[in-house]
């Protein structure tokens, strides 16, 4: 067994990291359902640090999974100035259950119709699954993907390498806050 | 990518079991709350009597709180315990008796069965004096790439394997001993 936990990450990085958006590339924006009548768009945050965690599914029978632990260092995300955003193919009624069971404090947008087209736009959807990537993304204020990570999909990536993204932007921010202005 | 590595090097403030000498040192982030932890209990058990003095084990804390209400309070519950010289007994008691309940007149008494002065016990948690060095825990945790509970580390690396199948876990601990 312990052979192929080895082999997992570079099976996984071989067959899809290629696809996945990288450092420098514009984050496509997107508006889906938070809510049943609620709409988050990528533009909404224009301005600061966004985080977007696609993950395959809610209801993951793991404990302390990977959204319940980005909840818990939901106050250190704050505290770096960025939103945090979980995306999934699952639908509004299932993320506001989901959302309500664990006592999440950030949205969960629904990437359902069309299926996965979020997903898709950030190469981080698995046709044969139907289902998200276990993918991160950090975003700029202008858009712009400054770190991404896709994780093999059985592997919860942790917040580790989010924070090491955001304060690296934080202390590049104080350096250029003057610039910022005139770049969007 | 390379699994994670433990940022926060093992030191005189954790809470260890066996020689600090020992070729592998075993790190878990647990929650006392968490259902996944308690059915680790027992494996760890096994795993620290099969690989003697061999092994190092370590508890660090890591609550989530969000999801477990009851995790923190345990948790410092654990710590005051610990002060008194019987973190160990204290963690077995509310992992063993988890289901039961994590409420603080249930901690109270767990305190009390293994011959502490509960009231005593239960000022500190209810002072929070030890909250500081939990979060701590936690914050290292969450640098180390914890992912949820319980997650391990052996000599540093996180163990991103199935620890519920204990010769592979045990297999995965001696070997990291031998790569040394």
């Amino acid at each position: 067994m312990t052979p192929d936990i080895a082999d997992r990450p570079d099976t996984a990085s071989a067959t899809h990291r290629a696809q996945v958006l990288g450092v420098g590339e514009r984050a496509p924006n997107f508006s889906l359902h938070s809510t049943p009548d609620q709409r988050v768009s990528l533009d909404d945050f224009r301005g600061q640090p966004v985080v977007l965690a696609f993950y395959p599914a809610d209801w993951s029978p793991v404990c302390g999974d990977q959204m319940a632990l980005y909840n818990q260092v939901l106050p250190e995300f704050r505290r770096l100035g960025a939103e945090l955003l979980g995306i999934s193919v699952d639908g509004v009624w299932c993320h506001t259950a989901f959302a309500g069971a664990r006592n999440l404090h950030f949205p969960l947008l629904a990437d359902f119709e069309p299926k996965g087209a979020v997903a898709r736009a950030y190469g981080a959807y698995r046709d044969a699954e139907g289902v998200t990537e276990r993918a991160l993304f950090v975003i700029d204020g202008d858009g712009v993907i400054r770190w991404s990570h896709l994780s093999p999909i059985g592997v919860n990536p942790g917040a580790d390498g989010i924070l090491e993204a955001l304060e690296a932007m934080h202390q590049d921010a104080g350096h250029t806050a003057a610039g910022a202005g005139a770049r969007s | 990518m390379s699994p994670a590595a433990l940022k926060v090097p093992v030191n005189a403030n954790d809470h260890t079991q066996g020689p600090s000498d020992a070729p592998v040192t075993l790190v878990e982030y647990g929650d006392y709350e968490c259902p996944h932890c308690a059915r680790a209990h027992p494996v760890l058990k096994l795993v620290l009597r099969r690989l003697g003095d061999r092994l190092r084990f370590v508890f660090r804390n890591f609550p989530l709180t969000e999801l477990h209400p009851h995790a923190e309070l345990a948790a410092e519950a654990a710590e005051a315990a610990g002060t008194r010289g019987k973190f160990w007994e204290m963690h077995d008691m509310i992992y063993d008796h988890q289901r039961e309940g994590l409420e603080v007149e249930d901690l109270a008494q767990y305190a009390g069965a293994i011959g502490l002065d509960a009231i005593a016990v239960m000022q500190d948690v209810a002072a929070h004096t030890y909250l500081p060095r939990i979060r701590e825990d936690f914050m290292g945790g969450v640098r180390s790439g914890v992912n949820g509970t319980p997650t391990f580390f052996i000599n540093g690396m996180r163990f991103d394997g199935d620890w519920t199948d204990v010769d592979g876990f045990v297999e995965a601990i001696s070997g990291a001993a031998v790569s040394v």
